[in-house]
């Protein structure tokens, strides 16, 4: 996984509340191969109308947001469905940090799990920061070492676990730290059987 | 020394901890792993790993979200859809994986058929690549959704580092009144709350209202949990969870089944143990609820009216209702009850189980739906379950469409869609802009509520309704 320590880059904001998984990549486009990429799907039903045609005002295609790879929005950023995809569609985007009051469980996990950083700010801070954007700013500067942004004037505190944090900085993998415990968990089944014998499904 | 008083939650919870690191990560133990046709990233990554699967024994496959409804002849469906469920069917097939395939008559909506087979135990740590996992919490199970990844991860290690959520009670207490059901309180549960408000939290469902509900009605109120934003919904099993579970094909036998009960029973919280946070419902107080925006929080009564952004004092709030009545096709002020609908759909991991369709049934025995619908019951087996009850009849009776079990138009995902702009009485769980298709309105409620829409081709009290028959 590509650890991220400092990104500086375009912001985009999105002064929307609760863009759920649904928003992020709607179920038709999920029957696709990753290999093709989901970046042209991302929040696809608020960009583009019936003919494919895009939106206009959306802010993500506006002229001044291209390449953008920080989003600012409002509460409940992702919530919904368990669908990686919604990640994958950020991330195949460009998208490398969401800068939001709060977050979708699964989702923030599915984001660290792909080395996106969901940063929490107060819900003041949010709107301070969309208003600096919609006001014209358009780089933003996030620091996972020191845990803020900087965006023209405003520099403003992001928490994160600090679990997730020190996976993102490092860029880990879970599964080969995983596979380092084998004897333990090896001793947790042969405990477990005699613990929890009904634990066992039983063959109809 | 005496051991701390520790909630159901906590006691499932340190079951399974295999490795306890420092900073606060406990690796957990899975007990069940279930797979629908969405699973093929996390197979994908397997194979790329060049791994195995660690436990096929414990990995269930499930069709479910791709199913075609109308037909089970898969010649005859989009090539794209039977792509999805030939994937599923290879992945499980490669690795020896058990798979509910449309062609058994178990096979179903996987939080409907988990249960039903006696999969979901109390005390079992559950997975899936679904968020509705939290269904399974009714039994008293730690059950959460994850993300390929994870899934992914599970496969490989049948394991998952986790870090513990927070503890939030939620008491309900008192007699529903007649016509308010599960649903009525999960939806009243969540605007308590917020979509967002039990973020990070393991809610646990208790007080007496919690226990005099069916295994049914428990589904229901774990199910949407996730819409409050919890990691997970948990109720403490008892003598209701048990006789349920009896008999069921995979649950314990004979003596082992009462052996296994006294271990569950010894699964509800300890007198004294501290949640993180406590909150409350009155029964009594609440009242048949549909949703009137794009976020199961916007739900309301149905006496009421829809809100007036101007009047909201917060200004994002104050934009996202102003937003959602936009999409929704509505105005400030407008009575629900006076809300045109175009379709109804009954079914979903939410409320496509035997008394779901009872109550709706209940409601549409002799009378005729005035829009058209679909009826998909959560499974073979309350589908069969329903004909011989002639629930079936009632349905086409009132000219809405009885279907095979599947997702269906809970996510559209095989094509069992709203047209752009028309307007849904729906019995699922979410009422997100396009969920049901592209510029698809959705309102959610419970059966009965939906059945009553059906009837009047509007959002309807279904009390007034009743009243009406005498
Ligand atoms: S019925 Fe709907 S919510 Fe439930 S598992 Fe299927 S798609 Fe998900």
């Amino acid at each position: 996984m590509r650890p991220f320590t400092i990104h500086e880059g375009v912001a985009c904001p999105l002064p929307l509340t609760g863009v759920d998984t649904d928003q992020l990549i709607p179920a038709r486009f999920m029957k696709r191969s990753r290999a093709e990429g989901y970046g042209g799907y991302l929040l696809h039903d608020l960009r583009f109308d019936e003919t494919g045609a895009p939106r206009p005002g959306f802010p993500l295609d506006a002229p001044q947001r291209a390449g953008a790879s920080i989003l600012v929005t409002r509460r409940n950023f992702g919530a919904g469905s368990s669908r990686e995809a919604a990640v994958y569609a950020l991330v195949d985007f460009g998208v490398r940090c969401v800068v939001a009051p709060s977050f979708g469980d699964i989702f923030a996990q599915n984001a660290v799990n792909n080395g996106l950083l969901p940063a929490r700010v107060s819900e003041a801070d949010a709107e301070r920061l969309i208003a600096a954007l919609l006001a014209g700013e358009t780089r933003a500067r996030v620091d996972l070492e020191t845990c803020r942004v900087a965006l023209g004037a405003l520099d403003v505190a992001f928490a994160i676990d600090p679990v997730w944090r020190a996976r993102l900085l490092n860029g880990w993998e879970d599964v080969d730290l995983t596979l380092s415990r084998a004897a333990e968990i090896a001793a947790f089944v042969a405990a477990d059987r005699t613990r929890r014998p009904w634990a066992i499904p039983q063959r109809p | 020394m005496i051991a701390e008083p520790r909630t159901l939650f906590d006691k499932v919870w340190d079951a399974h901890v295999v490795a306890a690191r420092e900073d606060g990560l406990d690796l957990i133990w899975i007990d069940r792993h279930f797979v629908h046709e969405g699973s093929f990233h996390a197979f994908d990554k397997l194979a790329a790993r060049g791994a195995a699967l660690a436990r096929p024994d414990l990995t269930f496959g499930v069709e479910d979200h791709y199913v075609p409804t109308r037909t089970r002849a898969l010649d005859r469906i989009d090539p794209a859809i039977r792509r999805m469920m030939e994937q599923l069917r290879a992945n499980t097939q490669r690795h020896g994986v058990r798979l509910f395939d449309i062609d058994d008559p178990a096979q179903g909506i996987v939080h409907v058929v988990g249960p039903e087979q006696g999969l979901t135990l109390p005390g079992l740590s559950i997975v899936c690549g679904d968020s509705h996992t939290a269904t399974h919490g009714a039994f008293g199970a730690l059950a959460f959704g994850i993300g390929a990844s994870d899934v992914a991860h599970v496969l490989e290690t049948q394991t998952l580092w986790q870090k513990r959520p927070k503890r939030l009670r939620m008491t309900i207490d008192g007699a529903l009144a007649p016509g308010v059901s599960a649903k009525d309180v999960a939806l009243a549960v969540i605007a308590a709350l917020g979509s967002d408000g039990a973020a990070g939290h393991a809610i646990e469902f208790a007080g007496s209202t919690v226990r005099a509900l069916s295994m049914e009605g428990r589904l229901t109120l774990c199910n949407l949990a996730i819409e409050a934003g919890a990691r997970c919904g948990m109720i403490a099993p008892d003598e209701t969870t048990f006789a349920f579970l009896r008999g069921r094909p995979c649950a314990p036998r004979g003596a082992d089944f009462d052996r296994a009960c006294d271990d569950w029973r010894a699964l509800a919280g300890d007198d004294g143990a501290v949640f993180d946070r406590e909150a409350r419902l009155d029964a009594a107080a609440i009242a048949p609820i549909v949703t009137w925006g794009v976020n199961p929080e916007d739900a309301l009564p149905i006496d009421a009216t829809t809100p007036d952004p101007d009047r909201v004092a917060d200004p994002a709030r104050a934009a996202h209702v102003r937003a959602a009545l936009d999409y929704m096709g509505l105005t400030p002020g407008q009575r629900l009850q006076d809300i045109r609908i175009d379709r109804v759909f009954i079914g979903s991991c939410t409320n496509a189980r035997i008394e779901d369709l009872r109550a709706a049934a209940a409601v549409l025995q002799g009378r005729r739906a005035v829009v058209p619908g679909l009826v998909s019951p959560g499974s073979g087996a309350v589908k069969r379950q329903a004909e011989a009850e002639g629930l079936d009849r009632v349905f086409r009776d009132a000219g809405l469409d009885w279907v095979g079990a599947g997702c269906s138009m809970c996510v559209g995902m095989n094509g069992d869609l709203l047209a752009p702009g028309e307007r849904c009485a729906s019995t699922t769980n979410r009422n997100f802009r396009g969920r049901q298709g592209p510029g698809s309105r959705t309102h959610l409620m419970s059966p009965a509520m939906a059945a009553a829409a059906a009837v009047t081709g509007r959002l309807t009290d279904l009390r007034a309704l009743k009243r009406e028959r005498g």
